[in-house]
């Protein structure tokens, strides 16, 4: 097993590397197509604008590698907090940006919802279950969480929404499709099951 | 009361990293050691705290950069939220910092020597990464005054005020730390977190003088604080950040447990 972890110069691929190898599993930085060719399974994490992570994506031909590994040979990948809002077809930080596109949804701010939510979204939210998935296993539904974001994946198509959390209304928190998953949450820093979750998707 | 919709309150053990050690002072002077840092992380993440704040108190006052071997150390341990502090001025900083494994970055003194430079930070790696740190002070007489340099340089300006100022430049958080309350175990200064958490929209983590649950949770109802900071109380007491959670969970405050 060989779990490419894409380096696209946004945010803490260190983190992400040693949850992987705290998994069980061997990890390579993969900035272009080459290191994602031979990977089994790929993971996008990311913090930062979605503007200046699509630069970074499209800046080494990311995009076009991705496409090929994802969509084409169907390559199990994962998005974390940027990552995962990429996946969608647009997003308005740092002006209006095309995504990845693979899930359909626009990444949108999240608006106070008149219970005094402080955005960022920082700390630890309950995360609930709308669907069975694999990716879930071993985990109950209502757990927490870690956050640290102002944006989310809205999506126009709700089968593709696996669990939502409470903030500002509610907002996807994990969405899947077939193959493709994305968590706005960093499983990388939610402790037990946050490690879990990774060892399911590497299971996947 | 705390809605259902918001985020659990955090209870965040600080450590303070000088000299090679973590130490602990009183208003920010007579540091003593309590212990070293990768023995302290471990436990910490063994018992599942919520989020760690670890500063590097000397990298201003020296003029030197953060210590990226050092905290790359401390990441590889820390599978739970981490912000480092102390030292960074420069965009590079961050990203190193973010790329060896901290979630978020603290800054203080180069925020005040440069503003602009929480909008540069805010701008490349998004506000959620932006942590800045506010060490005030109250002077009689003339209110209270924002310092920089770990604690030992006075500025003009308001901590309310700069609060507000850094928001606007893009600030994900504020830590609020009382010099004055800082390792005395006297309570926090819950009416400037309290004027501190109504002007700006941003979380506010409050810090600087908690001595018992009963001062955490002040800050948070209080003080309307999204997170609460303390270091002398989990070093020098044998209170734990599990257990105050479960203080705050039996007055009806939403934590994760």
């Amino acid at each position: 097993m060989k779990v490419a972890v894409v380096d696209y110069d946004m945010g803490n691929i260190d983190s992400v590397v040693r949850a992987v190898e705290e998994c069980g599993a061997s990890a390579v930085l993969a900035s272009n197509a080459k290191d994602l060719e031979n990977s089994t399974q790929i993971i996008l994490p990311g913090v930062g604008s979605f503007a200046a992570g699509m630069v970074g994506i499209r800046r080494s031909g990311l995009d076009q590698a991705l496409n090929e590994s994802v969509l084409n040979r169907r390559i199990p990948f994962l998005g974390i907090c940027l990552g995962m809002q990429l996946l969608g077809k647009f997003g308005y930080e740092g002006g209006k940006t095309s995504g990845l596109g693979w899930i359909d949804g626009e990444v949108q701010r999240l608006t106070p919802n008149g219970h005094g939510e402080r955005i960022p979204h920082v700390g630890w939210n309950t995360v609930e279950f709308l669907q069975d998935n694999p990716l879930m296993r071993n985990i109950p539904s209502g757990k927490d969480f870690y956050f640290v974001h102002s944006y989310v994946l809205a999506c126009y198509d709700r089968q593709n929404v696996i669990a939502k959390t409470e903030y500002c209304g509610d907002f996807p928190a994990i969405v899947g499709k077939q193959h493709i998953f994305g968590v706005q949450f960093h499983p990388e820093k939610s402790q037990r099951f946050g490690l879990q979750l990774l060892k399911n998707f590497l299971a996947i | 009361m705390i809605p259902a919709s918001m985020a659990k309150i955090r209870v965040m053990p600080t450590l303070l990293f000088k000299d090679l050690g973590l130490v602990k002072g009183v208003s920010f002077d007579s540091w003593r050691r309590v212990g070293s840092v990768m023995q302290t992380i471990k436990v910490y993440n063994l018992r599942e705290v919520d989020e760690v704040i670890f500063l590097d108190i000397s990298a201003t006052r020296e003029q030197r950069p953060p210590d990226f071997a050092l905290v790359d150390e401390i990441a590889d341990e820390c599978f739970m939220p981490l912000t480092v502090g102390g030292g960074i001025c420069a965009l590079e900083h961050v990203r190193k910092l973010l790329q060896v494994g901290a979630d978020k970055v603290a800054v203080n003194t180069a925020a005040v020597e440069n503003p602009e430079f929480v909008r540069s930070i805010a701008d490349t790696f998004g506000s959620q990464c932006v942590v800045v740190s506010i060490d005030f002070k109250r002077l009689p007489g003339s209110g209270a005054r924002v310092f920089t340099h770990s604690g030992t340089r006075p500025t003009d300006n308001d901590p309310v005020i700069w609060a507000r100022r850094m928001e606007e430049m893009g600030a994900g958080e504020i830590l609020l730390t009382s010099i004055d309350r800082d390792g005395t175990m006297t309570g926090y200064d819950t009416e400037m977190i309290r004027q501190v958490s109504d002007a700006v929209s941003l979380p506010v983590i409050a810090s600087g003088g908690a001595g018992s649950y009963h001062d955490l949770l002040a800050g948070v109802r209080d003080g309307k604080a999204s997170a609460v900071a303390a270091a002398s109380i989990f070093h020098f007491t044998q209170q734990t950040p599990l257990d105050a959670k479960r203080y705050l969970h039996d007055r009806a405050i939403a934590v994760r447990l």
